[in-house]
């Protein structure tokens, strides 16, 4: 593997200096550019069109280009706050060519278009909390996720990747955290599609599907007066992907990254010759435990990790063949993850037409995106059990009945070839060597759009748009047999696991849109009504036997379905071009939720005022834009988790073959009732939110500043039920509400813009505080509700994360720690919390979150002639994990009376915990994981233009996941949950990447 | 014109596509596994499977193994089956056993310190109540059909109802055991539309008993049902059980006294004597078969068990827990055990058990193991090598073949036996009782000795038979199967310091604990919930 990529490598450098060697005929153009006052235009940039070449103009509004090609050319000019201008100029031969232009101020500084949702808008016009990140401003060289590209650009958006897995998922959380059972993920629509939150099984990514390659524009958006016209789904944000279209003229691009992944830094557990010591001096009257210590030294976390390469190729061809503007874009990746055995490889198809018939009255945009994408997931059991496998063991001890890896037996490891103990730790290089674990999925999402010009009323469109979007995920998990860790349903048998997921989706809306420039009443009208349905299918199965097919376990096929019908609208007026109202109204219906409370109305409002337009601002210096901006509004969820369609309705779910019940000598299939609550509802959030934007000194500085508040009611919250009042001890409801308050301020700004140097950075910084209001109708605080998906690794009993009414969501659940004088916590010693004289769970209490309170971006890109240099950071400050790693590090794991030792970290020696049983427990292990991680640094080298101009070459150098400074004393601060428990470590990434253009 | 064509027809279209989508959102369940509660009874075999489903309640956690269809919810569905449940608060919490595993709940249980907020406390409420929800539904839904079946259906269905309300009864009991006074719902109260309301536990003592009455000439007469199924012989049982309690579940309990309520040892004479004479069970001849992986066959003496099937009734805390968690140490799970995929090493008995219960070795119910054991004492609860362990339950049949299956065992749990009953009458005799003899309780007694030992060689005298020895002798016959917390406090032993076992009081050697664990409290999580609750005295 490592020469093929030597090869490449080479071949990139050759193609560079081959480049270096082309020439052409050129002259030099000279000019000067001036305001509409005839004073000077310093840092104005001119461009020539169709080239790489550029220069900005100098402190007298001077600029000089040099090997400009001969005959016509376009003369891009450019300046924040003032109407770009593109001049048509003719270059003759020499150094003569001379071009003064004036450029006039722009009332409209913000041209960028923010797409809104069946619509878009210019971002100066918006009156919502809309961000809008475009390709040129994502992360250089993150080449494997959309998450990657975005992440630390958008103040309010919280994104953690869940691992370093190679096409692994982020969580995303937009202002924080609104439901507790239903979806907080966003709302994802892509060219108008919405794509379903549920991830079919055998998939890494819901969004591996778009390649950033392909990607024009990101807009965020994040009030509810901008989401309520998604209604019900837009309760937790709303991320719009608009892709890249077909151009004027043929553009070729050809993108290659090169990337080699190592891990950071391992776990730090003892060596050999530490653990030996230690298991002597921790059991030296136990000789079953000390007569287990082997002489081998091996780190098993070097034996399973490697260096990982990665490789991502994108070809696209963008263009217009005759009337037919088209765009196609090809990508696939091919990356190993650090962790042996695991490899992601996609090919990503995406293909965009932009048709129009009847004289341009009708356009058609037709968008297809195919993927085919196929995993090789190690087995990650092997991350926890390098960690903990006793180090003086060898990773092969010669045994004949589990295929020569080291292995537990129950005879007190003396015979290698004896029976297994079935629970001790699995030999981790033999659970990556013998799992055969691997994926395939196939994914579809398309869409026409029909946007018709009605002939008859000036200003009406209709607007019809059907879209799909269709998955079939399946693959296996084999283990082979002789294998100690599998022993279900086979003692040693291994494992054969068949699955597939089938997911298909489809989308159809229809609507009007009226826009209307009332010139005698100084206003303008933008009125857009419509209707919405979409209907979400999924079905799959699984079977499990033993590697060889004895004995199967019960299949586990499933089938679902629910729809979804809205009907939207909103008009945006706009009086003088000052004051802007926007009115929204959804109103939703769901199958989920029965007919007496199906459908839910979501309405919202908003207002902006564009204060420097007013007379009052005329002859201002200071600002260069200036907008205050208030909105209100409320949202939806009905997006429940785990596939749970038929909330309301009483059903029987029958057993499959496992559960059965024999009554004489016939076993029956057993029939059970469902809790259910008929009354079962939206959940809403309300959120307002008031914003200013503002520009200084031209624009050079800009930013907004945003305050919101938002409160979540009728949350659904699986919570108890009094008991004989249904038919489950749980039971999703509308109980409960919370609230998320917070602000944000972003600031971009253009610090050096001079003939050679560039430099402009980019902070953001937001705040974000949530609290439960209310968990259970009757009652107030002192109700805990733990979080049943937060169990401690190592105990069947005990849950880390609860609720609380006052604090934080997912609030840690723990013993307080006492600690002796020199500050080492003491062994079971807590604090009586509730003073009855006896330490037991009544004692637990609710310490911090895993959530941040403060949250920063901070990036800068800097460039000097032909080279630039960007970085990208992040900030997350009090956010806390819990250190599960260390918490099951203690005195008494290293020995099991089941017979095997067990390797600990070496907090184990800090701590020295020996007996007690509930230390994992303790706020001991609650720490602090605030974080500053450099996401990435980037240097680039853009060379002059080849071949008459037109092939352009860009080579860069990059490092992702650069460096990270915490307190947190465990391996990566940045875990999504806030529960550490040995995930798959994020890699330090080195890349190499080459962008040709023709 | 084509322009204005295009417009109507879309005008059109968008009408009548509206219209008709909107209709979409009246969805059914189209997985075929899942019925709504309309139509499920259209199938007469849904009658059978429902009633399939209140028995398969008493050991199974869903409506599959794997857990996506539990009944409650828990971090680990093996702890939200009743049997592991129950069984954990009756001998988790006394001397016959002390788990290793270092489970808050667990540990809380042994040492005598549980709050409300215990999580085993939590789910053993959740479960009982759950299982009553689910006889609750089915007799109210039966009850609903009754009129319009006919013929042997309805005969059948009728039967099926009796069998439910005894299953109804068996759970109140346990919640009676366990938690004293606690909510109380029947069929005739409507899911989700009412807050239950607390029941006195001498007035459940009540419910309990006129339902067993009441049902009885429905039942099958005794032996005359299938396998694992309720006749009038496990009524009987359940009534002597009652009354040899009554004492206990009629009394007062503060937090810092205990006052007995009426005996009753007549009443449980007179059951345990229909049972005896119906001439329809005998003991079993060999103590050991009755816990093995083909005590279905053993019908002589089980009046009713908890069917379990290895490969068919598939769960992590029923029997499959009792075995699996006592395996560990040097055992040989695979051969001795028959289970393959290996022991839990959790529970054992504690060593102040063994020396005082199980001092005679050739008292063939005393089946330890001890090798590679310290079984000096357990300073240490979570080595799981200090203590003795029980071989009583396998997953091998009386052949030494192992079971169906090697994680899931075959071995069926006698919730009523005949050695029970024999021993119930003993003492109901001794208390008091009337309608007995004192030479039938020795002859009974000594009936369960003489299997014990092969012989006579065991036997006991009229004037051994005491109270004293009394429960020493239940300890000996029904260890590890779900009697002993029950039979502490009937005795007087369970709280105080009258009687000090290892960890008793969460200290090494034992100590005094207080009278109000007579009782579990009510959990925090229902408290909280339901307002017509009152928590016991002393929690």
């Amino acid at each position: 593997m490592k020469k093929i990529y030597l090869l490449r490598y080479i071949f990139l450098l050759l193609f560079i200096l081959l480049g270096t060697l082309a020439m052409a005929q050129t002259a030099t153009v000279t000019g000067r550019i001036i305001d509409e006052s005839n004073l000077p235009l310093p840092g104005a940039s001119v461009a020539v069109k169709g080239t790489s070449l550029s220069a900005p103009t100098d402190a007298n509004g001077y600029f000089k280009l040099s090997n400009v090609p001969l005959g016509a050319q376009v003369l891009l000019v450019r300046f924040i706050g003032y109407i770009p201008l593109d001049q048509l100029i003719t270059v003759k031969p020499g150094n003569d060519n001379v071009v003064n232009i004036q450029l006039k101020p722009s009332s409209e500084q913000l041209s960028e278009v923010a797409v809104i949702g069946y619509g878009t808008v210019k971002k100066s016009d918006a009156t919502g909390s809309v961000d809008v990140v475009t390709s040129k401003d994502f992360n250089q060289g993150a080449v494997n996720t959309i998450q990657d590209a975005i992440s630390g650009k958008l103040p309010g958006v919280v994104i953690t990747s869940i691992s370093g897995a190679p096409g692994e998922t982020s969580t995303i959380r937009i202002r924080g955290t609104t439901s507790i059972n239903a979806s907080t993920d966003p709302l994802i629509v892509v060219d108008g599609v919405p794509l379903s939150n549920v991830v079919p099984g055998g998939t890494v990514n819901v969004m591996s599907m778009i390649n950033p390659n392909d990607i024009e524009n990101i807009t965020v958006l994040k009030d509810a007066s901008a989401t309520a016209i998604y209604g019900s789904r837009g309760s937790s944000g709303v991320i719009l992907i608009t892709t890249k279209r077909g151009t004027k003229d043929l553009t070729i691009n050809y993108n290659v990254t090169t990337s080699l992944s190592v891990i950071p830094k391992e776990v730090p557990v003892y060596d050999a010759s530490q653990f030996t010591a230690l298991v002597n001096q921790v059991y030296p009257t136990t000789p079953a435990a000390t007569s287990l210590l082997g002489d081998a030294n091996t780190n098993w976390q070097d034996q399973i990790y490697q260096q990982a390469f990665g490789e991502d190729h994108n070809l696209s061809i963008a263009g217009t063949a005759k009337n037919l503007p088209y765009r196609i874009g090809v990508g696939y990746n091919n990356s190993d993850g650090v962790l042996k055995t695991y490899n992601f490889q996609s090919t990503v198809l995406s293909v965009g037409l932009d048709p129009s018939f009847f004289n341009h009255t009708l356009n058609v945009h037709i968008n297809l995106k195919g993927l085919y994408n196929t995993n090789n997931f190690a087995n990650q059991a092997a991350i926890g059990n390098a960690v903990n496998y006793d180090p003086t063991q060898p990773v092969y001890n010669g045994n004949t009945r589990w295929r020569g890896y080291t292995t537990w037996t129950t005879d007190g490891n003396t015979n290698i070839n004896g029976d297994p103990v079935t629970l001790a730790t699995a030999n981790p290089v033999a659970q990556l060597d013998e799992t055969n674990n691997t994926s395939t999925n196939r994914r579809s999402i398309g869409n026409i759009q029909f946007d018709y010009k009605i002939p008859d009323v000036d200003g009406l469109r209709a607007v019809a748009n059907l879209g799909y979007d269709y998955s079939l995920a399946f693959g296996h998990n084999n283990v082979l047999d002789s294998t100690q860790w599998v022993y279900i349903p086979v003692a040693s048998g291994g494992q054969k696991i068949d699955y597939n997921t089938n997911n298909r989706n489809q989308l159809a809306e229809f609507y009007l849109n009226y826009k209307k420039d009332l010139k005698s009443i100084k206003s303008t009208i933008d009125a857009t009504a419509g209707y919405s349905w979409s209907h979400f299918w999924t079905s799959g199965n699984a079977i499990q036997s033993d590697y060889n097919e004895t004995d199967y376990l019960p299949a586990q096929p499933y089938k679902t379905e629910y729809y979804l019908a809205s009907f939207f609208g909103r008009v945006n007026y706009s009086f003088e071009d000052k004051y802007l109202l926007t009115l929204t109204l959804r109103d939703d219906g769901t199958s989920k939720f029965s007919p007496q409370d199906r459908w839910g109305v979501f309405p919202a409002a908003a207002f902006a005022w564009k204060i420097l337009d007013e007379d009052f601002m005329k002859g201002n210096t200071t600002f260069s834009d200036l907008k205050l901006r208030l909105g209100y509004g409320t949202t939806g969820q009905q997006d429940l988790t785990n596939n749970n369609n038929y909330p309301y309705q009483s059903v029987f779910v029958r057993s499959d073959a496992s559960s059965q019940y024999e009554f004489g000598n016939n076993f029956y299939y057993t029939l059970r009732p469902s809790a259910y609550d008929a009354g079962i509802k939206w959940e809403s959030t309300t959120t307002s939110n008031i914003g200013i934007d503002f520009g200084f000194f031209g624009n050079r500085l800009t930013g907004s500043i945003d305050a919101y508040y938002k409160k979540t009611s009728n949350l659904l919250n699986v919570v108890n039920v009094p008991v004989l009042t249904n038919f489950a001890s749980t039971l999703l409801e509308n109980i409960g509400s919370m609230q998320n308050a917070g602000g944000e301020l972003s600031l971009h700004a253009i610090i050096v813009q001079q003939k050679d140097w560039r430099w402009q950075m980019g902070y953001n910084i937001s705040f974000n505080k949530n609290k439960i209001l209310n968990l259970v109708g009757s009652s107030g605080p002192g109700y805990i509700q733990v979080n049943p998906n937060s169990g401690i690794a190592g105990t069947t009993s005990g849950d880390i994360q609860a609720n609380e009414v006052g604090y934080p969501i997912n609030s840690f659940y723990v013993y307080q720690q006492i600690y002796n004088q020199n500050g080492k916590p003491i062994e079971d010693g807590y604090v009586d919390r509730n003073g009855d004289g006896q330490i037991n769970s009544s004692d637990l209490y609710l310490d911090h979150s895993p959530d941040p309170i403060v949250t920063m971006g901070i990036n800068s890109d800097i460039g000097y002639k032909r080279i630039d240099f960007s970085f990208s950071g992040r900030v997350s400050l009090g956010n806390y994990d819990y250190n599960n790693v260390a918490a099951n590090s203690t005195y008494r794991g290293l020995y099991s009376s089941l017979g095997y030792l067990s390797n600990q970290t070496t907090n184990a020696s800090y701590t020295q915990f020996y007996n007690a049983i509930s230390t994992n427990q303790s706020d001991y292990y609650i720490q602090n994981a605030s974080f500053f991680r450099m996401d990435n640094m980037n240097l680039g080298y853009n060379f002059p233009a080849y071949w008459n101009n037109k092939l352009k070459l860009r080579v860069s150098a990059g490092v992702q996941n650069v460096f990270v400074i915490t307190p947190y004393k465990g391996l990566d601060p940045e875990v999504a949950g806030g529960i550490d428990d040995n995930f798959f470590p994020r890699a330090r990434i080195y890349q190499l990447g080459l962008n040709a253009t023709l | 014109m084509r322009a204005h064509k295009i417009t109507l027809i879309t005008a059109v279209l968008i009408v009548i596509f509206v219209s008709s989508c909107t209709k979409d959102l009246n969805t059914v369940p189209i997985d075929p596994l899942v019925t709504t509660s309309g139509n499920v009874f259209n199938s007469p075999a849904s009658y059978e499977e429902f009633l399939a489903k209140l028995y398969a309640s008493i050991g199974i956690s869903g409506q599959d193994i794997t857990f996506t269809e539990p009944d409650i919810q828990a971090a680990d569905q093996g702890t939200a089956c009743f049997m592991r449940e129950y069984w954990a608060a009756e001998e988790a919490t006394t001397d016959e056993c002390i788990n290793a595993w270092g489970d808050p709940g667990l540990v809380e249980y042994h040492g005598g310190i549980w709050s409300d907020e215990n999580l085993y406390v939590q789910l053993m409420y959740e479960r009982i109540f759950v299982n009553i929800a689910y006889c609750n539904e089915f007799i109210r839904d039966a009850n609903a059909k009754l009129g319009s079946l006919t013929g042997t259906l309805k005969t059948n269905v009728t039967q099926y109802v009796a069998e439910a309300r005894f299953l109804r009864a068996y759970f109140y009991y346990c919640a009676m055991n366990e938690y004293g006074n606690v909510p109380f719902a029947t069929e005739t109260q409507l899911p989700g539309t009412f807050l239950p309301k607390q029941i006195a536990r001498a007035d459940l003592f009540n419910y309990i008993e006129s339902e067993l009455i009441a049902i009885q000439p429905t039942l099958a007469a005794p032996g005359a049902n299938e396998y694992a199924r309720v006749d009038r012989a496990a009524d009987w049982a359940l009534l002597s059980r009652l009354y040899l309690n009554a004492q206990i579940f009629t009394g007062t309990l503060t937090a810092s006294s205990f006052t007995p309520g009426a005996s009753r040892y007549t009443d449980c004479i007179t059951y345990c004597n229909k049972i005896i004479s119906s001439g329809v069970y005998s003991l079993h001849p060999n103590y050991q078969q009755l816990f093995l992986a083909d005590n279905h066959n053993y019908r002589d003496e089980i009046i009713l068990p908890f069917a379990e099937d290895g490969t068919h009734t598939e769960s992590y805390g029923d029997v499959t827990f009792i075995i699996h968690a006592a395996v560990g140490g040097s055992e040989d799970a695979t051969n001795e055990f028959g289970i393959a995929t290996g022991g839990w090493a959790g529970n054992r008995y504690t060593t102040t058990f063994v020396n005082k219960v199980f001092s005679d070795r050739k008292d063939k119910r005393v089946i330890l193991y001890t090798s590679g054991q310290d079984t000096t004492s357990i300073p240490t609860p979570n080595v799981f090598t200090e203590g003795y362990l029980s071989a009583k339950w396998k997953n091998v049949t009386s052949t030494g073949a192992p079971g169906s299956n090697n994680n899931f065992v075959d071995t069926d749990f006698p919730l009523f036996r005949l050695g029970e009953v024999y021993l119930n009458y003993a003492e109901a005799v001794l208390r008091g009782g009337v309608g007995g003899s004192s030479s039938t309780a020795l002859s009974l007694v000594n009936q369960l000795r003489e299997r014990a030992y092969g012989g006579s060689s065991g036997d006991i005298t009229s004037s051994q038979l005491t109270l004293d020895f009394m429960i020493d002798e239940r300890g000996r016959e029904l260890q590890w199967e779900m009697f002993r917390r029950a039979d502490l406090i009937r005795f007087g032993l369970f709280t105080g310091g009258g009687y000090l076992w290892d960890w008793k009081g969460n200290v090494i050697g034992g100590q005094a604990t207080s009278v109000h664990l007579m009782l579990f409290p009510l959990p925090a999580s229902d408290l909280q919930l339901n307002s017509n609750l009152k928590q016991n005295p002393g929690y």
